[in-house]
């Protein structure tokens, strides 16, 4: 048996991981790519709890997590791609044009 | 040692591996299919935990749909290697210490809660939940949930045909 | 209607003359303000006599009645009330009266000043805050009157603002003032502090109480203490030493005012105040010593002063000062009906000092310098009689008004046990130099060669509106003495009498050796004034020129550079502090760099903190972190602040 402490431990490593990309990667892609890699580890998380505590609710609400991102996936690249376009690069520090 | 625990740190020495990858890469592409490996190693786990109904959705919804687009849109985009540019100081020197201060305020709080969550035996493997109960639960207790992610849908189809669309 | 329940009326009908002259009196013609002003305070004059009737033939039961609440605070309830009684009689009875009559001379002498409507607005409001001063039947409400009595007399003296030294004058009266009226809320406090009311009839009633002690000589008591921060109060209200250098300075106001205000009524608050508060005095013997003391000196020193002043009015202030100095001297030896009786022919006869020397400096158009007059006194024959109705009266001589009630002071004086001999003495020596100056006073003006120019000064008689109250005053300033002859007359004390109720019969000398010491004593005290009017005589009757000043009489002729003193000692320390210290440095410095501060520290935290808006995409990443973390954080602290500090795992 594998304790719930280690799926969750698990967890808060690749969260962690997660944000360090979410922080140093400049493409933009790569940024969205992270935040998946965040919803991922939360989803872990729950399936974890859900599992610990033999109630089903913890996997409806992965489902949903799921859909969510699917959906922020799809919106949030057409934007990528309008913005990429615009400013001709996929560098997200090339985007300051509210910079003084 | 039993099998479920080795098998345990496999998959998720695998995704952490592949996450480290992530960060790593130079070429966009590359990241997506660390990303993949992850998902993958993700699905295993979830299918040692017995959801197999998540799993089956992660690796078709995540991996099949989601990566995809991923993966289309770095091509459509012929994104390169990244630029090494670096404007941001506070990003250059905050970021390890946040990210650090972040998981391990969530580790903490893990190893702080109450213990008898840790070792809290599961039901037998594979009884947790069967499909059906998962069904009975999506489309009973949270059906008004359900109806509105159908709606959400909708609305990012909608709004990623506008975006795509040409200019006339 | 019954004029003793509806009280008020007595002070609102001046108060209603002063609001629609106030108002509206700029556009009216004179016989209209006239006709105002004179009718509220007539009326209120026939109010007052018809409350006084009422009073007595209600069998002289001291009345009282609370007309409305002011504050009530907790237990502590001060209200609108006025109260009746033989003391109230009396004084109820000078202020209309003589206010009256003064406002009838106005008339005649404002004639030709402007500013005629604002002139009979504040004397009127003036009445208005006398009246509710000397009616109030607590000590809160007889603050609203002290208070509003000093606001009208800075008002009236800088009548004529334009002028500098009126205008710092009407100052100098409120700021000293002032200072007394802190020491009178000092009192208020102790007492509310003691007695849990400031209403008369509860405090005196708790300090009549068998068991509170009189407090021995020497000793500072609680009531002592109280007793001595009131007369604070009345010594800047009446102008005794230390305070009394604003009402020299207040001549600069019209006569009227001066005779009104700076003689005959508001001065006078302290010494009603004190007799008024005679129950506690009398528990607190120290605290009278020190009145009698502080009126005896008062009463020499001021008289000094006015031995040499040769403005005519600066003379009549001096002696003001002076007869002051003598009604404390007699609440402080006890005699407080006597003090009262005092008041009361001071009024009578001050006034008419003062109006009549109004008259003279109308006669000369303006003049007011003694050695440029001279010889008047076949020119303006009624003035000059009535002056000198006066300057009898206030030497002393009998049948006129001030022997008799001079005659109780110095009497009580010499009976008094700490020291009474001396007071006596002293007292005795001021009323010699009291007469020496009047005369000097009278010599100067209407005898001897006339020392001014025929062509530039018309002097002519002032107007019956003018001299028709003098004659009146000139009356009561004989005939006012008679209500309390002294046995050697034959007569009985009907003022002491009358007053019994109020403040106990120890008044009336009792016994054979005491009556014969009496007689004594008024025979050398009309020596004295005799004395004081040869002198006079001898040096200012016959052809007299100003001469050079030096020495002692440069010493009396400057005031004993009191002013200047204060000027060195506290006015320039206090403006120094007040730029230096409160202007510069807490004004500037502190309040406004405060706010100042404050302004630049938002400017700072905005100049800060929009460095988090870089513009950089990366750097918003980090906030939402840093955001994430904070959140995280809140959620996780049950669990997590045992570890932090240390706890049980």
């Amino acid at each position: 048996m594998v304790p719930t402490n280690y799926y969750l431990i698990l967890s808060a490593i690749l969260f962690g991981l997660g944000v360090l990309a979410f922080v140093f990667k400049r493409n933009v892609i790569t940024i969205f790519m992270a935040i998946e890699l965040m919803l991922n580890a939360v989803n872990l998380a729950f399936v974890a709890f859900s599992r610990a505590l033999g109630k089903s609710d913890g996997e409806v609400f992965v489902l949903f997590v799921i859909i969510v991102a699917a959906a922020e996936a799809a919106v949030g690249l057409g934007i990528i791609i309008l913005t990429a376009r615009n400013r001709r690069s996929l560098n997200v520090e090339r985007v300051d044009l509210l910079k003084l | 040692m039993t099998a479920s625990v080795i098998i345990f740190f496999v998959l998720a020495a695998l995704a952490v591996l592949a996450s480290v990858s992530l960060i790593l890469q130079r070429h966009p592409i590359h990241s997506a299919l660390s990303l993949i490996v992850v998902m993958v190693a993700l699905a295993g786990l979830y299918l040692l935990m017995g959801a197999e109904f998540v799993a089956a959705v992660q690796i078709i919804v995540y991996g099949g749909a989601v990566m995809v687009l991923f993966v289309f849109v770095i091509m459509l985009l012929n994104a390169g290697e990244e630029e090494r540019t670096n404007f941001s100081k506070l990003a250059t020197f905050g970021g390890i210490p946040l990210a650090l201060a972040l998981s391990g305020m969530i580790a903490a709080g893990i190893a702080r809660s109450s213990s008898q969550l840790a070792t809290s035996p599961a039901t037998a493997e594979g009884a947790i939940s069967s499909t059906r109960q998962l069904s009975m639960l999506l489309f009973k207790d949270f059906v008004y949930p359900f109806e509105l992610t159908s709606f959400l849908i909708l609305i990012a189809i909608l709004g990623a045909i506008v975006l795509a669309q040409r200019e006339n | 209607m019954p004029i003793l329940e509806n009280l008020w009326i007595i002070p609102l009908l001046p108060l209603l003359g002063s609001a629609i002259n106030g108002l509206f009196g700029a556009k009216w013609s004179k016989p209209v303000v006239n006709s105002i002003a004179l009718g509220s305070t007539g009326v209120s004059f026939l109010c007052a006599v018809e409350a006084v009737r009422e009073f007595l033939a209600g069998g002289s039961q001291p009345f009282r009645k609370e007309f409305f609440d002011w504050i009530v605070a907790g237990s502590f309830r001060a209200g609108f009330d006025l109260q009746l009684d033989q003391l109230t009689v009396v004084m109820l009875l000078v202020v209309t009266g003589v206010g009256f009559l003064i406002h009838i001379y106005s008339t005649g002498y404002m004639a030709h000043e402007g500013g005629y409507y604002r002139f009979f607005s504040y004397l009127n409001l003036f009445m208005f805050f006398m009246l509710i001063l000397v009616l109030a039947a607590n000590y809160v409400l007889l603050f609203v009157g002290w208070e509003g009595v000093g606001l009208c007399s800075y008002l009236l003296i800088g009548f004529y603002f334009l002028r500098k030294s009126a205008a710092d004058a009407g100052k100098k009266a409120f700021i000293v003032n002032r200072i007394g009226d802190f020491g009178f809320m000092l009192g208020m406090f102790l007492l509310f502090r003691t007695f849990h009311s400031l209403d008369f009839a509860t405090v005196f009633d708790a300090a009549s109480k068998p068991e509170v002690a009189v407090e021995p000589m020497g000793q500072f008591g609680i009531l002592t203490v109280a007793c001595l921060l009131l007369f604070v109060g009345a010594i800047g209200k009446s102008a005794q030493l230390p305070l009394y250098v604003w009402l020299p300075d207040a001549m600069e106001g019209p006569t009227p005012v001066s005779a009104l205000i700076h003689a005959a009524t508001m001065v006078t608050a302290g010494v009603y105040m004190v007799a008024r508060s005679h129950v506690l005095f009398t528990h607190a013997p120290t605290a009278m010593y020190v009145v009698a003391i502080v009126g005896c000196a008062t009463a020499f020193f001021a008289a000094t002063i006015g031995l040499v002043q040769s403005d005519i009015k600066k003379v009549l202030a001096y002696s003001t000062v002076s007869q002051l100095g003598y009604m404390f001297l007699a609440c402080g030896v006890g005699a407080f009906g006597a003090g009262i009786f005092h008041l009361m022919t001071h009024a009578f006869f001050k006034a008419l000092l003062f109006l009549s020397a109004g008259s003279v400096i109308h006669a000369m158009g303006g003049e007011q310098d003694m050695w440029n007059m001279g010889g008047l006194s076949k020119k303006i024959k009624a003035t000059f009689v009535c002056m000198l109705f006066g300057t009898i009266a206030i030497a002393g001589f009998p049948p006129f008004a001030a022997f008799f009630s001079k005659d109780a002071i110095l009497f009580a004086a010499y009976n008094y046990e700490n020291g009474g001999k001396v007071l006596y003495g002293v007292g005795l020596l001021a009323a010699v130099l009291t007469s020496f100056y009047m005369f000097r006073l009278i010599w100067l003006t209407f005898f001897g060669e006339k020392r001014y120019d025929e062509h530039h000064v018309h002097v002519h008689e002032s107007p019956g509106s003018m001299t028709g109250p003098l004659m009146i005053l000139a009356f009561l300033s004989l005939t006012g003495g008679w209500f309390a002859l002294p046995a050697l007359f034959g007569g009985k004390d009907y003022f002491a009498e009358f007053l019994s109720p109020v403040f106990g019969a120890g008044e009336a000398g009792g016994g054979e050796a005491a009556q014969s010491m009496e007689h004594i004593l008024s025979i050398v005290a009309v020596v004295a004034a005799t004395a004081g009017l040869l002198v006079a005589w001898q040096m200012y009757s016959k052809n007299v020129k100003r001469g050079t000043s030096e020495g002692v009489h440069k010493l009396l002729y400057n005031k004993y550079y009191v002013d200047e003193l204060y000027a060195a000692a506290v006015v320039r320390p206090l403006v120094w502090l007040s730029t230096n210290v409160l202007w510069k440095v807490v004004d500037a410095g502190m309040i406004d760099g405060t706010v100042n501060g404050v302004a630049d520290g938002a400017a700072a935290v905005g100049d800060t903190v929009r460095h988090t808006q870089s513009g950089n995409t990366r750097s918003y990443a980090v906030w939402v972190v840093v955001g994430a973390i904070v959140v995280l954080g809140i959620v996780f602290w049950p669990i997590l602040h045992p570890a932090v500090f240390g706890g049980v795992r």
